[in-house]
């Protein structure tokens, strides 16, 4: 009974673990893949003084008459800093210009997010092309008049590859556009909210000549985006957001969870490991003749003590051996369970995480609770006095 | 014959409330070769004094020599040490691990002791056994023979580390008659062969008789002793 304790606490760590790791896993592979690694935006982490305070940083002015510069909203001189980040190594580097738009088509209208993009920049740092399930992102470098929509959007409009559309701007500028390709990304959000343009086409419609308010960056080793992110900061003066410190709040999240899963099946063990003290301290009770015996004989307390360490080490290793084996079971068939998320349109199978180190952890942890919970009984025997037993006498 | 066990002045008092004296003030010296019983009435300190002398127990005051070495000044690893290497012991119930085999049971001293290799132990323990008349026994487990039988195996095994005291406690109190005999005889033989004394705690008469000496313990002292 105490070696199954060991084998369901160490069966269903693993199936947590993997599942937590697993999705935590994918959850962070699905913001790496879906989101840029950096994005360079036309804000300041810490806007320059301005004029008058860098003339005189000590005095109280007032400055009257004065009339704001109306300014082009979006990254200034972006070409030059788009070259001038492109020079690092290992990393894409495209702009977009981002604005609102409405689609209009047979009577029916739809708010969408209009992206302006260089479409051979875009290969690079997106994986838009994988999702096109009609036409590219070529066709639309090759038509100046093209959009890409989700292939949800063209539907809810009854539009198909190759129709027309209406798009009309804040500006007030209204287009016809010829749709090039259709995307599905599994992510209603996106397939229904999200459509690309030429970025000179969309400099047009959002009234931004030469501007992009956005340069996103794929990096060859996504982790590496915090500290890349710094040195472009540094170079361009913009802020250079990481992927990591877009996500903060969800990681921290994500951590704390862990800490709780783990503190749960770790709790499971706990709770087995009281399953071995108890039948090691039945055994010490039982075996008090055969203790006596061997002390007698001439076994040290620490002969004996390592008799019953071993026995409680001996649960844990088969435990956790067996235990394992479950695990493993329980993890394949979870990785066969089909789900679909809410604000998913394809089902997918649970992340499952497959590493080596939970595997080492679960078995490590009920090891050690099996010797930890061994010692206390063992202890008791290594200190069994023979004569008290020796004088009982038994047949 | 050489002296190998000695008491000097060896006095146990079981402390509490009410201190209950075991030995008072024993000295008694026993030589190699010797067959030594001792008897004495139920509740007079015999089998305390044997596992005083067995270094089971401890001495409240007065000292016990093993093949000349104080015993007073060694720790528990150091009496656990001298039992191993110097002692055997035989008691009234076998005592023998049931879930070993009879030839394991004897072999397991030797295996502590670690001082032959294992093919030797086996060897050894399978000639112990020979010699005591359990050579088609070897492979039983210790609840499949009868008690006097057991009681050689216990035999065989106080043996194995080749002791010089063997220390039995009424080693025939859970035999028949024959079997007593055969034990008795067993025990006799190793005394007499000179290089080892049996120390023997005894209620039978014959086995006490056939002793080259009686030691009678009462209230704890020795009240006679030749």
């Amino acid at each position: 009974m105490s070696m199954l304790g060991i084998v369901l606490g160490v069966a269903f760590f693993l199936a947590i673990s993997s599942l937590m790791r697993g999705s935590e896993a994918d959850f962070i592979q699905r913001m790496i893949d879906n989101a840029p690694h950096i994005t360079v935006s036309d804000e300041y982490r810490a806007p320059p003084p301005q004029p008058a305070r860098r003339a005189y940083p000590d005095a109280a002015l007032t400055l009257r008459g004065l009339e704001p510069r109306t300014e082009t909203r979006g990254i200034r001189g972006y070409k030059q800093k788009l070259a001038a980040i492109a020079e690092l190594p290992d990393l894409r580097i495209a702009p977009v210009l981002t604005g609102q738009a409405i689609i209009t088509s047979a009577g029916k209208e739809r708010g969408v997010t209009m992206n302006g993009v260089v479409p051979r920049l875009m290969l690079g740092v997106s994986d838009i092309e994988d999702k096109m399930v009609a036409g590219s992102l070529a066709a639309l470098g090759a038509n100046p008049n093209g959009i890409i929509i989700g292939r949800k959007l063209a539907e809810k409009l009854f539009l198909d590859m190759g129709d027309n559309l209406t798009l009309s701007s804040p500006a007030g500028l209204v287009r016809t556009l010829k749709i090039v390709g259709l995307f599905d990304t599994g992510t209603t959000s996106i397939d229904e909210g999200q459509a690309y343009v030429l970025l000179k086409r969309a400099q047009v419609l959002l009234g931004r000549p030469d501007r992009a308010n956005r340069l996103i960056l794929q990096l060859d080793d996504p982790y590496q985006a915090r500290v890349v992110a710094a040195v472009i900061e540094a170079r361009v003066g913009y802020r250079a957001q990481s992927w990591q410190e877009a996500s903060e709040n969800i990681l921290s999240v994500l951590f704390v969870r862990n800490i709780i899963m783990y503190t749960v099946v770790s709790a499971i063990l706990v709770v087995a490991s009281f399953g071995i003290f108890n039948v090691i301290s039945t055994v010490v009770m039982e075996k008090r003749r055969d203790i006596a015996i061997l002390k007698s004989m001439g076994f040290q307390a620490r002969d004996v003590r390592r008799i019953f360490l071993a026995q409680g080490l001996v649960i844990g290793a088969l435990g956790s051996l067996v235990g394992t084996l479950a695990g493993l079971g329980l993890m394949t068939v979870l990785a066969s369970i089909e789900i679909r998320p809410p604000g998913m349109s394809q089902s997918v199978n649970l992340p499952i995480y497959w590493g080596l180190d939970q595997v080492l952890i679960a078995a490590g942890f009920a090891l050690l609770s099996a010797t930890a919970a061994a010692y206390l009984p063992a202890r008791k025997a290594g200190g069994v006095h023979p004569v008290e037993i020796l004088r009982g006498g038994m047949a | 014959m050489s002296e190998v066990l000695r008491a000097e002045g060896v006095t146990r008092v079981l402390p509490g409330a009410t201190p209950v004296t075991l030995v008072r003030d024993v000295n008694l010296s026993i030589h190699r070769g010797e067959f030594v019983s001792i008897q004495g009435p139920s509740g007079s300190g015999k089998s305390s004094l044997l596992y005083l002398l067995g270094l089971l127990d401890a001495p409240s005051s007065g000292r016990i020599w093993l093949d000349g070495v104080d015993t007073s000044g060694l720790d528990d690893n150091g009496l656990a040490i001298t039992r191993l290497a110097k002692l055997g012991f035989v008691f009234q119930f076998h005592f023998l691990l049931v879930e070993f085999s009879v030839l394991d049971n004897v072999v397991l001293p030797m295996a502590r002791r670690a001082r032959l290799a294992p093919a030797a132990q086996r060897e050894r323990a399978e000639q112990l056994l020979v010699d005591l008349g359990l050579g088609d026994q070897l492979h039983k487990r210790p609840d499949q023979l009868s008690g006097g039988q057991r009681q050689r195996v216990a035999i065989a095994r106080a043996l194995a580390n080749e002791p010089l005291v063997i220390l039995a406690d009424e080693p025939t109190g859970n035999l028949d008659s024959a079997a007593s005999a055969k034990v008795r005889e067993i025990l006799s033989g190793i005394a007499h062969g000179g290089e080892r004394a049996v120390v023997a705690v005894t209620h039978d008469p014959e086995f006490a008789r056939a002793g080259d000496r009686v030691i009678r313990i009462v209230d704890g002292r020795v009240e006679s002793d030749g």
